[in-house]
């Protein structure tokens, strides 16, 4: 993994197509722990994402190692900060090795072929999702939830030290979920700064951080333990919500 | 069993050669011998036969170049070489020529100067700069592609307007419009070879990039590719090779769409094999489509074109009747 860079984002206020979608705010992902953004649909949550990842442009200031997002060379950039997307569509004529090695893009020199290190980091971001077994199989021939774990090996396989992800168990069954899950805390422990969006709230729960959103802004931002966090979720969701504890952990049914 | 890249190009090269040797005895004399000793066909052979035989083999390599970078860099399966606007602002730039050749001596000398691969090349690079300009460059692609429909049918209408006033012109036109490998000397050979040289490489290098874009372009960015450096290098590589092609052969018909296809069908390739393979696979289509073209009703020839359209367009069709059964199994 290259050396952890901090991302810092300090936000005026964020635009698409003339409606303001984010409002003045401030989100900096620490290494070492995963962030969990929620919030209801609309929340501007994905843009937050977006905009952290430099793909959207935004009145502000989006620092990485210290050092102004635009002032970095694309490729070094690519290396410190991976992204995952929701829907990345296509690519079905690409082996599933095939897309998990263009995570190792910004690693490589320009038409030089695949090193001992990429073909590496691939191998072992496909065992981490265990999607090593249909690696000569066209993303085509795979469904959804295969699919998603082959885009999460792509964007593991990037080894930087920011990893964004935008829902990333969409499709997931329950068992790779939890896997997910584990992947999502064993990276943090690695001193990664793991963020993802996600719509499951019992498995944001399970973060280290939770972000709620609502309408644009953050409205709470705290330990996915504390009572606070609860009563921010409650609010956001119109107090239908039912949070309970079992087992250690915390869970929120619709109420 | 699996060919690898190398084994499909080597496969793909030795086809392109075998059809060059069957181009250079089959002509509208019918079949001669290589080793004959008449200096006459020794003279048909290596002046008229071989330069077109190449030039078919190399038109066709970059038309089917031109398609590959369209579809991938539109991730569209239907993008075809003249979908910025080439054709339309090829068939303009020649209908133009020929109005202004009966217009004054003047004219007629500098319509003469520019020539007929000239004026046509010309145009299709002038129509691929207006639908940039169009598409306030190259930021987004569906901008792109519909300024390339506006220009395809502006220019369309403006030489469909020239051929009215001028009945000498249509008459002209009517060649290339169907397209022709006919008109191939040693000349246009130069021409194609440089094109598909500068073209190619420039492709070959965008390949691991074009891969990125196919899981959008938010992911690609986010990989550190350069969009808009991207977008600039290739849509120059394609219009290039294209207006390369256009202006030495006319509008050969669904040979820069069927190709990349045809190579897809034979397994699931990265663009690095797509952009070597599918320029390989054209040139084979069109020099075979040539050789088809002379020999079918020799002494008569048929325009090229016309053969490329039949083939192109069963095969397509065949190929959505397939797919369109395998997916139905699938799903």
């Amino acid at each position: 993994m290259s050396a952890p860079h901090r991302l810092q984002l300090v936000l005026n206020g964020l635009a698409l197509d003339g409606r303001p979608v984010l409002w003045p705010l401030q989100f900096a992902p620490e290494p070492g722990r995963w962030t969990a953004v929620v919030g209801p649909n609309g929340a501007g949550k994905s843009t937050l994402l977006r905009a952290l990842s430099g793909l959207l442009p935004f009145d502000g200031q989006l620092t990485l190692g210290g050092r102004p997002w635009a002032a970095w060379p694309a490729r070094e950039r690519a290396r410190a900060l991976s992204w995952l997307g929701q829907n990345e569509g296509g690519a079905d004529e690409l082996s599933a090795l095939d897309v998990v090695m263009l995570g190792r893009l910004p690693h490589q020199a320009w038409l030089a072929p695949p090193s001992a290190a990429d073909h590496a980091a691939v191998q072992q971001a496909m065992a981490q999702t265990q999607s090593w077994d249909w690696r000569d199989r066209p993303l085509a021939q795979l469904s959804g939830g295969e699919r998603q774990r082959v885009l999460l090996a792509r964007a593991l396989a990037v080894q930087a030290g920011v990893l964004l992800m935008d829902e990333p168990l969409a499709h997931l069954d329950p068992p790779h979920q939890s896997d997910w899950v584990r992947l999502a805390q064993a990276q943090a422990r690695a001193g990664v700064a793991v963020v993802s969006v996600l719509h499951e709230l019992n498995i944001a729960l399970q973060a280290d951080r939770l972000i709620v959103m609502a309408q644009g802004r953050i409205v709470h931002d705290g330990a996915a333990g504390d009572a606070a966090t609860h009563a921010a979720l409650q609010e956001v969701f119109q107090h239908r919500l039912l949070i309970l504890q079992a087992e250690q952990r915390w869970i929120a049914l619709n109420a | 069993m699996t060919l690898g890249t190398r084994g499909r190009a080597a496969l793909l090269l030795a086809l392109g050669a075998g059809l060059f040797v069957l181009g250079l005895t089959i002509g509208s004399t019918g079949w001669s011998p290589l080793t004959s000793a008449d200096e006459g066909l020794r003279q048909i052979l290596w002046d008229i036969r071989a330069p077109r035989s190449l030039g078919a083999w190399l038109a066709g390599a970059l038309l089917a170049l031109a398609g590959a970078i369209g579809q991938g860099l539109f991730r569209n399966p239907l993008a075809d070489p003249y979908l910025l606007g080439s054709s339309a602002g090829a068939s303009l730039g020649l209908a133009v020529m020929l109005f202004f050749l009966g217009v004054s001596p003047a004219s007629t000398v500098l319509a003469l100067r520019v020539g007929m691969t000239g004026s046509a090349f010309i145009g299709s690079v002038a129509a691929v700069l207006l639908t940039l300009v169009l598409a306030r460059g190259v930021e987004q692609t569906l901008r792109l592609l519909l300024a390339g429909v506006i220009v395809g049918v502006v220019l369309g209408s403006g030489t469909a307007l020239l051929t009215l006033i001028n009945l000498d012109v249509m008459r002209t036109m009517q060649s290339f419009m169907l397209g022709s490998t006919g008109f191939l000397g040693w000349n246009s050979v130069l021409v194609l070879l440089a094109s598909l040289a500068l073209a190619g490489p420039v492709a070959l290098g965008c390949s691991r990039s074009l891969d990125a874009l196919s899981l959008g372009e938010a992911t690609a960015r986010s990989l550190g590719v350069r969009l808009a450096l991207l977008r600039l290098l290739l849509v120059a590589a394609m219009s290039l090779s294209t207006a390369a092609a256009v202006a030495q052969c006319g509008l050969i018909a669904f040979v820069g769409l069927v190709a990349p296809h045809l190579v897809r069908s034979w397994g699931n390739v990265t663009h690095g094999a797509l952009l070597l393979l599918a320029p390989l696979t054209g040139g084979a289509l069109l020099l075979a489509a040539d050789v088809a073209a002379r020999w079918l009703i020799a002494p008569q020839e048929l325009p090229v074109g016309i053969i490329t359209a039949l083939l192109g367009g069963s095969y397509l069709l065949w190929l959505m009747h397939r797919r369109h059964a395998s997916l139905g199994a699938k799903r």
